[in-house]
């Protein structure tokens, strides 16, 4: 029998479909290699006995021909996303033990359309991070290594959703995305990973990290099955009033493979100094195989593309700060206090008990920015500059269809380098903010592999609520390059 | 060039109700400061005339009924409280 781990999203739903196995049958192999794979730490929560609860009910769901867009197939859920009845911890010590009454609408439309959650995934704490070691539950360990065999870090935010697909730890998983934490850690981990437009997935039960940026979005073993679960995943939620209300399009119907004619924009301000020769190259052979297939490569100009992490290091903190001061230690949470303290103290304590370093330096600095005084000079100026961005993409998008770049300036690295330096760390982003800034759909996709032997993704970006010329060029991008690597043990 | 010293960070940090201890504060003013002097280069930016960006969603807020459309569900509001009594959040007391 073939093992069910190793099938995409795409193959296991037409298995399911002819009767080749039971979704029992996918959970029960899935749970398995969870437990052979734990060393990675890449579940936060394992939720077996759900999961088998929840496969037993699809089976009987298909036996009654009653089958959903992702109908038995067993997923992986960044524990960002409050599932109900099961504990929901951002990674921080200050959620620590919280069970959600309810279920975030993303979960729900999945669970809606018959996907088997496996467990809660890994993260950055508070979806805070660029490496997956600032979660209070350990660091994920990504399953590719190189040549030296160390222990990588998987990317981040979403790491440990990224680790479990790359794994076969879960079919897919859900990630968030805020300034790249979908995309980022995907091209680390050698999966394909979609940050939809702003407004197509309703935010509604993610834990809150930066509200104008946040964004959740499928990480999945192909492009095929990032369109087939970002359809299971969007639609609008009156529950979220930045929720676009407009149609969910079939977006695997978007792949053709034909993009015969598109043009292609490559903004010349992302070959930036001292980019490594290897990402260079794979940026220019991706070119050539977009050019290959019939599109149009044309330079565009994205001139204000420098100042988008400054932007992004400022806006975010600063809706941080503001959401994050719902963790009181009254109504949820850590609480730490001492006979006779003030209700000031008990905040003070609480909150200083509960969140990690990063966590800690994000609130303060957004705090700073948002103080009397400095607002103008930082907050809304940073607005400005931001305005500037979304224009320069406006520009853009008047000449081209999408746009090329690389997705990450290295391969993943050694867990514990880049530490010591917040704003270091915050570099590994400097091709994801924009787009997270301007709200544009973004997808990676694993084209290349480092000298060291490590994926390499490159990156497309789309218009607004265009994820379908996203994902049909992605789609061919992902045929050309032939990304058939895997790390060690996990190979077809 | 915007450099924090120690009593601002104070002042942040109890903004931020986070306690910090002194060792803390000579820390978390590097860190902070690195940060702004990394944010610094914004100020390079012409933004005359340019609107700030508040949101991307291109949409007025939707409106609704003013009606009541849930409730009833105190367990549900209280379950993970760390400290309850008689159907009440319990803080420290504030009132002398």
């Amino acid at each position: 029998m073939t093992d069910l781990t190793k099938l995409t999203l795409a193959e296991a739903r037409d298995g399911l479909a002819k009767g080749d196995y039971t979704s029992v049958e996918l959970t029960e192999a899935h749970l398995k290699s969870m437990d052979a794979h734990r060393n990675l730490n890449a579940y936060i929560t394992e939720t077996p006995e759900k999961a088998m609860e929840m496969a037993k009910a699809s089976d009987a769901k298909r036996a009654k021909g009653d089958a959903g867009k992702m109908e038995g197939l067993p997923i992986a859920v960044k524990d960002l996303f409050c599932t109900e009845g099961v504990q929901t911890t951002a990674a921080s010590h200050i959620l620590e033990g919280f069970k959600p009454e309810y279920e975030s609408t993303v979960t729900s439309n999945l669970f809606g359309n018959g996907a088997v959650m496996l467990g809660k995934a890994n993260l950055d704490e508070f979806a805070m991070g660029s490496s997956n070691t600032s979660s209070y539950y350990g660091n994920v360990i990504n399953p590719w290594k190189d040549k030296s065999g160390k222990d990588l870090v998987p990317g981040g935010s979403s790491g440990g959703s990224a680790a479990a697909v790359a794994a076969n730890m879960a079919l897919a998983a859900t990630g968030t995305d805020t300034g790249g934490s979908i995309r980022q850690p995907a091209s680390y981990c050698g999966i394909v990973g979609l940050k939809p437009t702003y407004g197509r997935c309703s935010r509604w039960g993610i834990v809150a990290f930066a509200s104008s940026l946040d964004q959740a979005g499928p990480m999945t073993k192909t492009v095929r099955d990032a369109a087939i679960m970002l359809g299971a995943m969007a639609g609008h939620d009156a529950k979220d009033s930045t929720s676009a209300p407009i149609a969910v399009p079939d977006f695997e119907a978007a792949l053709t493979g034909d993009i015969r004619g598109m043009k292609i924009g490559i903004p010349k301000e992302y070959r930036v100094d001292g980019m490594p020769e290897e990402i260079s190259k794979l940026w220019d052979n991706g070119v050539a195989m977009l050019r290959d297939a019939g599109a149009e490569v044309v330079d565009v100009t994205l001139p204000h593309t420098k100042y988008a992490l400054g932007t992004y290091y400022i806006v975010a903190p600063a809706e941080a700060s503001s959401n994050l001061a719902r963790y009181d230690g009254l109504r949820y949470g850590q609480r730490v206090m001492d006979d006779g303290d003030s209700l000031d103290d008990m905040y003070m304590k609480s909150r200083a008990a509960g969140f990690g370093k990063e966590v800690q330096r994000r609130i303060m600095i957004g705090t700073y920015v948002l103080s009397a005084g400095y607002y103008d000079a930082y907050y809304n100026k940073a607005l400005k500059v931001r305005r500037r961005i979304y224009q320069d993409f406006e520009g853009a998008f008047g000449q081209v269809d999408a746009i090329l770049t690389p997705t990450a300036p290295s391969a993943a690295f050694a867990i514990g380098e880049n530490e010591g330096d917040p704003v270091k760390m915050y570099l590994n982003d400097v091709f994801t903010v924009p787009a997270s800034l301007a709200g544009l759909p973004g997808i990676s996709v694993p084209t290349g592999l480092s000298a060291e032997g490590l994926p390499l993704g490159l990156q497309l970006i789309g218009k607004p609520f265009d994820e379908e010329t996203v994902l049909r060029v992605g789609g061919v991008l992902e045929s050309a390059a032939n990304f058939t690597a895997k790390p060690a043990g996990q190979e077809g | 060039m915007s450099s924090l010293d120690k009593e601002t960070v104070r002042r942040i940090a109890y903004l931020s109700r986070i306690n910090v201890s002194e060792e803390g504060l000579s820390e978390l003013a590097g860190d902070l400061t690195r940060i702004l002097d990394f944010v610094e280069e914004l100020q390079e930016v012409d933004v005359e005339g340019c609107e700030p960006l508040t949101s991307v969603a291109d949409l007025t807020l939707p409106l609704r009924k003013d009606e009541v459309t849930d409730g009833n569900i105190q367990q549900k509001v209280l379950s993970n409280a760390p400290m309850t009594d008689a159907g009440c959040f319990v803080v420290p007391k504030v009132v002398e």
